[in-house]
């Protein structure tokens, strides 16, 4: 019988959630890295038992840690007790590395701070881990500052792809209040040479070659805290989603406004249509119907809880525009929770299974694409991010 | 032999309990001890200084003899008594956040 698990990052510590095709009763195995805000966990398509986590902190930096064996054990790739004083360390894989100049050992560029001015990149922690679909030992992360990095050698060694920095438009970005970070990476299933990723508060850029160069593509965004509210960039995209058998179809959550593209982000067009508030962070695609979508409306970006403390799951199926409530099981009273850009996910059993977390620390679960939902757990730390495997 | 104590966080990563014991060659300075550090647990590379600059991270301090040593040179030579491992080599989280 298929089963699922839950992959769940939060401010202080990892926690994986499994349970069985029926999604009802669930173990809870964690808190791993306890302590330690663990901004994402994902695990491998082409071999699910690896799993890769992103561990960090402000006093210590960044962690990357890996498992074999489905989440049991972790370790930090290269890391490993060296018992050869005198020998060079071999622990690589918390070394993001932004490239420099060869001529001068300088930084390529600068960024556009907050306050207008120029600022030197730095590194602050790993967002997002994407591994490649065909291969476990291939994962690509996006990082705060905003950048792009890949490791072909399970996480031991990074290496920046600095086609993406080093666009013209590069100094031009800005942090967003979460900081500047690349939070979404999507690879185009039949083309492996396609990669989209989002940058907070920079905008949404395409790669046709790998991840050598990049376009952005932001036509038909419009962000009225812009000086130029359709410059190509500077939006505040908070998620993308795709559907793997149209990805060419790209769904958008933007700091306000749900987006869709529908000729793989050369042009946007809104579908927030009925929503009662189209500000939020995370969007989702059903496993099994391309034109059904998920997003939770959050009330505004200086109040980052729900509508009149009702949270509440939107769903559309009809690729937007036109939307329904899923509030089944969720707290209708009372509720000021968020629910952050890379907390919710969908699994690919028959009935497509849907989960979110929450900056409250529930996560809850849906075994019925929406229509109800009831929390797997209710007291973890804050939720930063929830992915899920679908195991055979 | 050197004595060095971790705070809780990296006494985990790094798969240790308690003080960690650590042979330096030549001069005991900052530099030297944490180079035998991070050549015995690489884990612990980059989490105690930046890969690249070999800084100090901001929310850490070093602390030996009842003398806090952040600010020393990583060079200058650490107090005779943690030469001698009469007294640990301190490495010491900032009290901040939650």
């Amino acid at each position: 019988m298929s089963s699922v698990r839950v992959l769940v990052g939060t401010r202080k510590g990892a926690f994986i959630l499994s349970a069985d095709g029926k999604r009802a009763k669930w173990d809870v195995r964690g808190p791993f890295f306890g302590g330690w805000p663990v901004y994402h966990m994902k695990g491998s398509p082409a071999d699910p038992n690896r799993i890769y986590a992103s561990q960090c902190s402000d006093w210590f930096g960044q962690i990357i840690q890996r498992s074999d064996d489905g989440g049991k054990t972790w370790d930090t790739p290269g890391g490993g007790i060296e018992f050869t004083p005198g020998t060079m360390p071999k622990g690589l894989s918390n070394r993001f590395v932004y490239d420099t100049s060869a001529e001068t050992g300088k930084a390529l560029t600068t960024h556009q701070w907050y306050d207008g001015t120029q600022h030197p990149w730095e590194f602050k922690r790993v967002w997002h881990l994407e591994p490649l679909g065909t291969d476990p030992q291939t994962v690509f992360a996006g990082v705060e500052d905003a950048a792009l990095f890949r490791t072909t050698d399970g996480a031991q060694t990074w290496h920046e792809l600095p086609g993406l920095r080093g666009h013209s438009s590069g100094p031009r970005w800005s942090p967003g209040a979460g900081g500047m970070c690349l939070h979404t990476i999507l690879f185009d299933p039949g083309d492996p040479r396609r990669i989209y990723i989002a940058i907070s508060a920079a905008g949404a850029f395409r790669s046709d070659d790998g991840g050598k160069s990049w376009k952005p593509i932001n036509r038909g965004l419009k962000s009225p805290y812009l000086p130029d509210q359709t410059a190509e960039v500077g939006h505040c995209v908070h998620h993308i989603a795709m559907h793997r058998t149209r990805p060419g179809v790209l769904f958008m959550q933007k700091h306000w406004d749900v987006m869709r593209s529908d000729d793989a982000g050369d042009s946007w067009r809104e579908i927030s249509g009925n929503l009662p508030t189209d500000f939020g962070f995370v969007i989702d695609v059903h496993a099994h119907e391309p034109e059904t979508i998920y997003v939770v409306p959050i009330k505004s970006d200086s109040e980052h809880y729900p509508l009149d403390g009702k949270l509440g799951v939107y769903r559309s199926r009809t690729g937007g525009n036109e939307w329904e409530a899923l509030t089944k099981g969720l707290p209708q009273r009372d509720c000021y929770v968020n629910v952050l850009r890379d907390a919710m996910a969908v699994d690919s059993l028959d009935s497509c299974g849907v989960y979110f977390g929450t900056t409250g620390g529930q996560v809850y679960a849906s075994p019925d694409a929406g229509d109800t939902w009831a929390p797997i757990v209710r007291d973890l730390p804050a939720v930063l991010s929830v992915e899920v495997q679908t195991l055979p | 032999m050197i004595r060095v104590q971790l705070p809780a966080h990296l006494r985990t990563l790094a798969h240790v309990e308690g003080e960690v014991n650590l042979q330096v060659e030549g001069r005991v300075t900052q530099r030297s001890v944490l180079d035998a550090l991070e050549a015995v647990y690489p884990a612990l590379r980059g989490t105690i200084r930046d890969h690249v600059t070999q800084q100090r991270r901001p929310y850490l301090r070093f602390y030996a003899c009842a003398e806090d040593l952040s600010l020393d040179s990583p060079d200058s030579p650490l107090p005779d008594a943690v030469a001698t491992a009469a007294e640990p080599f301190l490495i010491i989280g900032a009290i901040a956040g939650g």
